[in-house]
């Protein structure tokens, strides 16, 4: 069966007819040529599919597209300003906190709800909040960083 | 995934009308074991009807001297919720060491025990602290409602509709958590009830299981030494590659002296 689903994604108004079984990271990445939401697993272990709905991070390929009706979702994509770089992706540039990137628009997405529950959190609390966001690249202590600064940044802009 | 219809309920009695003129239908909570299960293959449901519309299931209030928490509440609320932290503290910490916060954000108490994992957390709140499961049928005691992997007292077509937790004297939660999933290796809640000392036991068998010798000396002597010696038997016991029976027997113990401990 195929079902119409509306909902905003960064801000745009979107809508399209969906298969009832198609997941929301597909639709964004498929319809929506969205593609900066990423799929690294799929047993929802890995977080790189990581956006926001109705302003609360999410993995993207463990809901249904026809979950998001009516809803606010927000991608890596409508994160920055234009070409300027938000202050949480500018500090994971500053701060080496990335490698290969393929983790970096999920960690992205959860670092900033990381600081809005929490805005100038301590490491540890970075470390436990982080739980769902895999990297095989770097370690995570420059990640780890990157977020501090990124909320500092943030605190002061 | 193979293909479904969906179906999004506006009420509990809704959703229980419509999963009953399907063939073969689920219902769908937080979708984060249901649709990882999905994709695998592992459950192929015709239908699936979404309970995230029936906002009668969502909630935590008080009852008298129990808690009351709808099906449909996250993990992040209970684990965020000033009720829950003044009444249950233990199940607010509980709920804040499920998975991550992606998970908790969508997770819900109501298909965490109708899922009845193994290695599931609450199972053990709901036995440790003696809860009520309420149905759309009918109230199911705690010791009643988990009977082995994956299985539950609930028939196909029954709903849960909340839990009702009587607030102890003093409970803790301590589990060893998987250092991947965070899902309980073993996980252990003690709590001092109104009737009695309760010592529910998480991660190490097919399903949640009251360790009795614990509960006994516990009662005569509420102190981490009372348990000194004593053991579950590793017999039955869950062994994986996290884990053998006889490793999990062991943090049984460890668990249950460090619950006690945190009371
Ligand atoms: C990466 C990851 C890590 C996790 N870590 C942990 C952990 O550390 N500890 C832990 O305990 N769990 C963990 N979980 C599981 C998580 O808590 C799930 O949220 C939970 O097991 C299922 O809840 P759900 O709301 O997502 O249910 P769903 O996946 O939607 O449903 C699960 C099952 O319950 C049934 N069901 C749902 N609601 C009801 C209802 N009201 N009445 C009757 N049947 C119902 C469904 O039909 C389905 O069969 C983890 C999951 C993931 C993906
Ligand atoms: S793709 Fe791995 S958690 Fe979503
Ligand atoms: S930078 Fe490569 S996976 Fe994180």
């Amino acid at each position: 069966m195929s079902v119409n689903v509306s909902m905003t994604v960064n801000g745009k108004p979107v809508s399209a007819e969906v298969e009832d079984e198609m997941l929301l990271v597909n639709f964004l990445r498929d319809h929506l040529r969205l593609t900066g939401t990423h799929v690294g697993c799929d047993t929802s272990q890995c977080g790189a599919c990581t956006i926001h709905v109705d302003g609360v991070a999410v993995k993207s390929c463990t809901m249904l597209a026809v979950q998001a009706e009516g809803s606010n979702v927000a991608t890596i994509e409508g994160v920055s300003d234009g070409e300027t770089l938000h202050p949480m992706q500018q500090a994971f540039k500053d701060n080496h906190g990335l490698q290969c990137g393929f983790c970096t628009p999920g960690m992205v997405m959860s670092a900033l709800d990381i600081v809005k529950n929490n805005p100038s959190p301590t490491e540890q609390e970075v470390r436990e909040a982080l739980e769902g966001n895999l990297c095989r690249c770097t370690g995570y202590t420059n990640i780890v960083r990157s977020i501090i600064a990124g909320a500092k940044e943030m605190e002061a802009s | 995934m193979e293909a479904f219809n969906y179906r999004k309920a506006g009420s509990a009695d809704e959703a229980v009308s419509t999963l009953a003129s399907a063939a073969d239908g689920k219902f769908l909570a937080g979708g984060m074991t249901l649709l990882p299960t999905m994709k695998q293959m592992l459950a192929t449901p015709d239908t699936l009807v979404d309970l995230g519309g029936a906002s009668e299931l969502v909630g935590i209030s008080r009852d008298g001297d129990n808690l009351v928490i709808g099906a449909m509440t996250t993990h992040a609320t209970v684990a965020g919720s000033a009720e829950v932290h003044s009444a249950i503290p233990a199940l607010a910490a509980l709920a804040s060491g499920i998975g991550d916060p992606m998970v908790r954000n969508r997770g819900t108490i109501g298909g965490s025990i109708a899922n009845a994992d193994p290695a599931a957390d609450y199972p053990a709140a709901v036995v440790g602290l003696n809860a009520t499961v309420n149905t759309n049928k009918r109230s199911i005691a705690a010791d009643e409602f988990f009977v082995d992997v994956f299985e539950t007292a609930l028939a196909d077509d029954e709903l849960v509709v909340s839990v009702s937790f009587p607030i102890p004297a003093k409970a803790a939660y301590q589990k060893f958590p998987n250092p991947a999933s965070r899902y309980a290796v073993v996980g252990v809640m003690v709590a001092q009830t109104g009737d009695g000392v309760r010592v529910a036991v998480t991660g190490a068998g097919p399903s949640v299981f009251r360790a009795s010798s614990f509960e006994d000396a516990l009662g005569g002597n509420f102190s981490a030494s009372a348990l000194d010696g004593l053991s579950v038997s590793a017999d039955n016991l869950n062994e994986d590659i996290h884990a053998s029976a006889a490793y999990r027997a062991n943090l049984v113990g460890v668990m249950a002296k460090r619950a006690v401990a945190a009371c």
